[in-house]
């Protein structure tokens, strides 16, 4: 038992023998989270993302009577001449390639046509053809896809604003999932790859994922907020806070199980694979659902806590706590002694002393 | 609990065996465009008046393609422009000719009068039998060019300038479709015709029914010109039964009947197919409830279309059963399809077309109807097979990082949960094995098609499973942690953890739902793998996780809280050793004291000072009392049983305290 051991620290964050003041600090969060956001505006104005050929279009060149249909030499072609482009090359019928870039000017399909007909043994001029392609992912797509995701929003916020009875709750939690999705594209901004079809559903698989996870924190949150007004021991933002240091251990344990997979996907995609489909959707997942994970914790609750306080009600409550604790501060209450000087507002047991501590009764 | 699966299971052995031949129902999953390669078809627009194809055209006619690809199934197929003109549409596996006539076909729908009606031979041709080569839906052979199509010629045809022209009597009176006769030649003057009868009117709102409007059924409308057409038109010529589409809508068409044995003069379009709302298929609906054999598409009109509708067909009704001008034509891309004589005016806006439909063609139709016509018309240039854009090995490697990561989860959980991080694992086992019978299943039934997205959708997913067990045990343990016992740990717990597993998975429902119905394509392809891995996450967690756990509350090693079952209560209660009330009389207290604890409450024996948590409490420094007696399961005796087994003890018997089989 000797070091340090998960299910010890597991317990004393349960029973608040250790707390860390996530709420209290809640500021230097706002901080990091608005400095994280500022950061990524400005990446994502200075260093826009690269949008793909499926939302730009670019150019095809269709390429006949091929000596093989192996796609290797292809792809080694266009790397050739355009390094860190990602060719999609696909074989027509039995005799054809189709090779799509993005769009290229004269002199580069010049050249890419001379290392083609090196590769496949062909004739530029007589079995290459060259064309431009429209987006796959065109304007009516990404606009339906947007539409639809602003209709869930709005839908899982009313979900829930009505689940958990607040509606402040559910602004903190949207609030949040758009800073980690604006966090996210940043940090995607800043490797600088291209963005595919991929990357929007990486992008998307975050915003359900951050969506979830605050969902499972904020559901602590209200547990342990229930009947808070009832009471005059704890204050609001220390229940919240208990919350969020009672499923510290879930939300490691969740965003280990869930960023194991991603992170050997984005290993082997990134290392051994180079560019692809997978490697742009594992970077994409793998940051989301970090930040995700992190800011439900650091984000999302202080911000509800934040918000919350302004509920009339709880701020009177959080009043009324703070100066009962003030007038017992001279140790007359030892419930409120207890929690004064800690953050966690939890109660700690007592010790049960036996039997032989009780008074005795005369004999 | 395992019905779900068991189903699944049966239902792939039961529907996979007798649906092996056409492609359907296999162990594997179907693999996207991006995975498996498939058919690219290239689409040539063809303009019937040389006029240009515009980029909106273009993009408008993608969207529409799009769409009814869409609602064929979650193939996601890859639809694009080529050199501004053409569209190529990718789509997985070998298409059959309906799926090429689904992405072609114009589907312009429109309800026209019939005016006149003919044989479908020229009017100086002897009357030989029909062509026998008529088919309904003549996509695959559209490159003839039509040699009588008409429609666009006669665009200069207001029916207002009426020429008077009488008309000069139908061809073959007996040979009209539907088997009625369409009695003797029409010779009802232009200026007899009625009005929209009052009844129409009370119905429709006055606004729309001006009443200097044309009638649409009017004779005059028949002129010269458009007599020689209907008198030149051969029904049976190569080409004459291509959907043209692209007539115009104000003035009269002459046409052919699909199976162009009967050629009609049409008067304008009454209702457009714009005004179609929704579109099915299914079998015809005969008398008295019973279901005919024959395949039929049920359209469902607008309001405004319904009220055009009800007016048309309160007009045709007025002329009769048995005049020509009581048929009502269903044009489909310029080609009759059915005409009908109308025995009752129409006011619900619904109207059913059957013909010689089958399965397929019925619901080709319902599904281009459903998401409009094509702008325009467009031509199969090419159809050839491609292969997949990722290589092989892009799946095979994505396959490994996944095994490698899900082995790492194995390890993780093992150490977090220790012998409880198996039940983990055997439940992401269970999801696993559902979620891939239920892409098998679904992969045969709605065409649904793992792509690379997909299958890496399918091991984040392992992160969303996996969460409903860790909150699940991380309930139980914070139970075990308040001092409860392992079965009531599990039943709260679980009490709690439902509560939050529900809620959570509610949000990821409703996001997939949404996503579903209102993006295309790829998001559409994703929301459905989120939708299908929530539900089987929820369905394996209520019906596995949570009935084994209750199972394990019963099994010793795991009630008792061996030191390696997760449930291990020193583990648990480590830094909170002290011994606690917890309720009815008891004090929680650590039987085997875990040594750091053991010092601690040394210390304390030793008066020293206690740590700052304690300090509001009295009592510093007193001795432990000795562990309470307990029986075999760790209840605590009562006084009585106590003093049982004193006496026992007393009495020289070898038992102890904790002596078994009482």
């Amino acid at each position: 038992m000797a070091g340090f051991s998960f299910a010890a620290w597991g317990n004393d964050l349960y029973t608040g023998h250790r707390s860390y003041p996530v709420v209290a600090h809640r500021k230097r969060w706002f901080t990091v989270a608005a400095v994280l956001a500022a950061a990524s505006i400005l990446l994502l104005v200075f260093k826009p993302l690269q949008l793909g050929i499926d939302f730009q279009g670019g150019t095809e060149i269709t390429v006949e009577n091929v000596s093989t249909t192996e796609q290797g030499p292809a792809n080694d072609a266009v790397r050739a001449v355009l390094p860190g482009e990602e060719p999609r090359v696909a074989s027509v019928g039995a005799s054809a390639l189709r090779i799509q870039v993005s769009a290229l000017d004269d002199a580069q399909v010049n050249q890419l046509g001379e290392k083609l007909a090196d590769a496949y043994g062909i004739d530029p001029q007589t079995d290459m053809s060259v064309s431009t392609i429209g987006p796959t992912w065109g304007q009516g797509v990404s606009l339906r896809a947007l539409w639809g995701v602003v209709v869930f929003i709005l839908a899982a916020a009313a979900f829930m604003a009505v689940y958990f009875r607040a509606w402040r709750m559910s602004v903190a939690a949207i609030v949040s999932m758009l800073a980690d999705l604006l966090i996210s594209a940043g940090v995607y901004a800043l490797v600088g790859w291209e963005v595919t079809p991929s990357t929007v559903i990486g992008f998307l698989t975050i915003l359900g994922f951050s969506l979830y996870d605050k969902m499972v924190v904020f559901d602590k949150v209200r547990e342990n907020a229930e009947g808070v007004l009832d009471q005059h021991r704890t204050t609001y933002a220390e229940r919240a806070n208990l919350a969020v240091n009672q499923t510290l251990v879930r939300s490691i344990n969740t965003s280990v199980v869930a960023l194991l997979p991603v992170g050997s996907i984005l290993f082997v995609g990134a290392m051994l694979l180079g560019a692809g489909t997978l490697r742009d959707l594992s970077l994409s997942l793998f940051v989301g659902i970090a930040v995700g994970a992190a800011s439900s914790l650091f984000l999302a609750t202080p911000l509800d806590v934040a918000l919350r306080e302004q509920e009339p009600k709880i701020k009177a409550h959080t009043a009324e706590v703070l100066a009962r604790r003030a007038g017992s501060a001279g140790g007359e209450d030892f419930a409120s002694s207890a929690v004064v000087g800690t953050i966690s507002a939890q109660l700690r047991p007592g010790q049960h002393l036996g039997q032989a501590a009780q008074p005795r009764r005369k004999r | 609990m395992l019905v779900p699966l068991a189903g699944l299971v049966t239902g792939l052995f039961v529907d996979g065996r007798s649906a092996e031949n056409p492609g359907g129902a296999s162990f594997v999953p179907g693999l996207a465009l991006d995975l498996e390669g498939g058919t690219q078809i290239i689409l040539r627009p063809t303009t019937t008046d040389g006029s240009q194809v515009t980029d909106s055209a273009v993009a408008e006619a993608i969207n529409v393609i799009r769409q009814r690809i869409d609602a064929n199934g979650v193939s996601e197929a890859e639809i694009t422009s080529q050199g501004g003109k053409n569209i190529v549409v990718g789509i997985p596996g070998k298409p059959d000719d309906a799926t090429i006539a689904l992405v072609s076909q114009a589907a312009q729908m429109r309800f026209r009068p019939v005016l006149e009606v003919g044989s479908g031979l020229p009017a100086a041709a002897e009357s030989p039998s029909p062509s026998p080569e008529s088919t309904d839906a003549p996509a695959d052979d559209a490159t003839g060019s039509a040699t009588d199509a008409p429609a666009d010629e006669a665009t200069d045809a207001p029916a207002d300038d009426a020429t008077d022209a009488p008309a000069e009597g139908a061809v073959d009176p007996g040979y009209s479709p539907n088997g009625r006769s369409s009695g003797t030649a029409v010779t009802v003057p232009a200026e007899t015709d009625p009005s929209p009868s009052p009844t129409a009117e009370a119905t429709a709102t006055p606004a729309e029914t001006p009443a200097d409007e044309s009638n649409p059924s009017d004779l005059a409308q028949i002129t010269p010109e458009i007599r020689q057409q209907f008198d030149d038109l051969d029904c049976t010529a190569e080409g004459a039964l291509v959907g043209k589409g692209g007539d115009d809508p104000d003035a009269p068409l002459v046409t052919c009947s699909a199976d162009g044995k009967v050629k009609y003069i049409l008067g304008p379009v009454e209702v457009e197919g714009t005004s179609i709302t929704s579109a099915g298929s299914g079998l015809k609906a005969g008398p008295n409830n019973t279901v005919t054999n024959e395949w039929a598409v049920n359209l469902t009109l607008d309001k405004k279309g319904a009220e055009e509708f009800a007016k048309t067909s309160q007009r045709l009704y007025d002329f009769g059963q048995g005049s020509v001008q009581n048929q009502f034509a269903i044009l489909l891309d310029g080609i009759v399809i059915q005409s009908a004589g109308i025995t009752t005016p129409i006011t619900d806006g619904r109207a059913e077309i059957s013909g010689s439909f089958t399965r397929e063609t019925a619901a080709t139709l319902a599904n281009q109807l459903s998401f409009g016509a094509l702008p325009i018309q467009f031509e199969v240039q090419s159809q050839q097979e491609i292969s997949a854009t990722l290589g092989s090995e892009q799946l095979q490697n994505g396959l490994l990082a996944g095994l490698v990561g899900l082995a790492l989860v194995v390890v993780y959980s093992l150490f977090q949960y220790r012998t409880l991080g198996l039940l983990t694992v055997a439940s992401l086992v269970v999801a696993g094995i559902v979620t891939y019978l239920s892409i098998v299943l679904l992969g045969w039934g709605m065409g649904y098609r793992l792509s690379l997205p997909g299958v890496a959708g399918l091991i984040v997913a392992i992160g969303f499973t996996a969460d409903s067990f860790i909150v699940y045990f991380e309930r139980i343990r914070d139970e075990l942690r308040n001092g409860r016992t392992l079965p009531f740990a599990v039943q709260h717990g679980w009490e709690r953890a439902r509560r939050t597993i529900y809620a959570a998975k509610a949000v990821n429902l409703i996001s997939a739902i949404v996503l579903y119905f209102l993006a295309v394509g790829g998001v559409q392809g994703f929301a459905f793998t989120l939708g299908l891995t929530t539900i089987i996450d929820v369905m394996v967690v209520l019906w596995f996780t949570h009935p084994v756990m209750e199972l394990l509350t019963k099994v010793k090693f795991f009630r008792d809280g061996h030191i390696a079952s997760g449930f291990n209560r020193e583990r648990l209660t480590l830094s909170a050793a002290r011994p606690r009330y917890v309720g009815a009389g008891r004090v929680a207290r650590p039987v085997v004291v875990a040594e750091e604890v053991a010092a601690e409450v040394a210390a304390q024996v030793d008066g020293e000072q206690p740590p700052q948590d304690q300090a509001a409490l009295v009592g510093v420094g007193r001795a432990p009392l000795p562990a309470p007696a307990t029986d075999a399961s760790g209840r605590r005796l009562t006084i009585a049983e106590r003093r049982a087994a004193e006496r026992k003890a007393a009495a020289g018997e070898p038992g102890n305290e904790n002596e078994e089989g009482r």
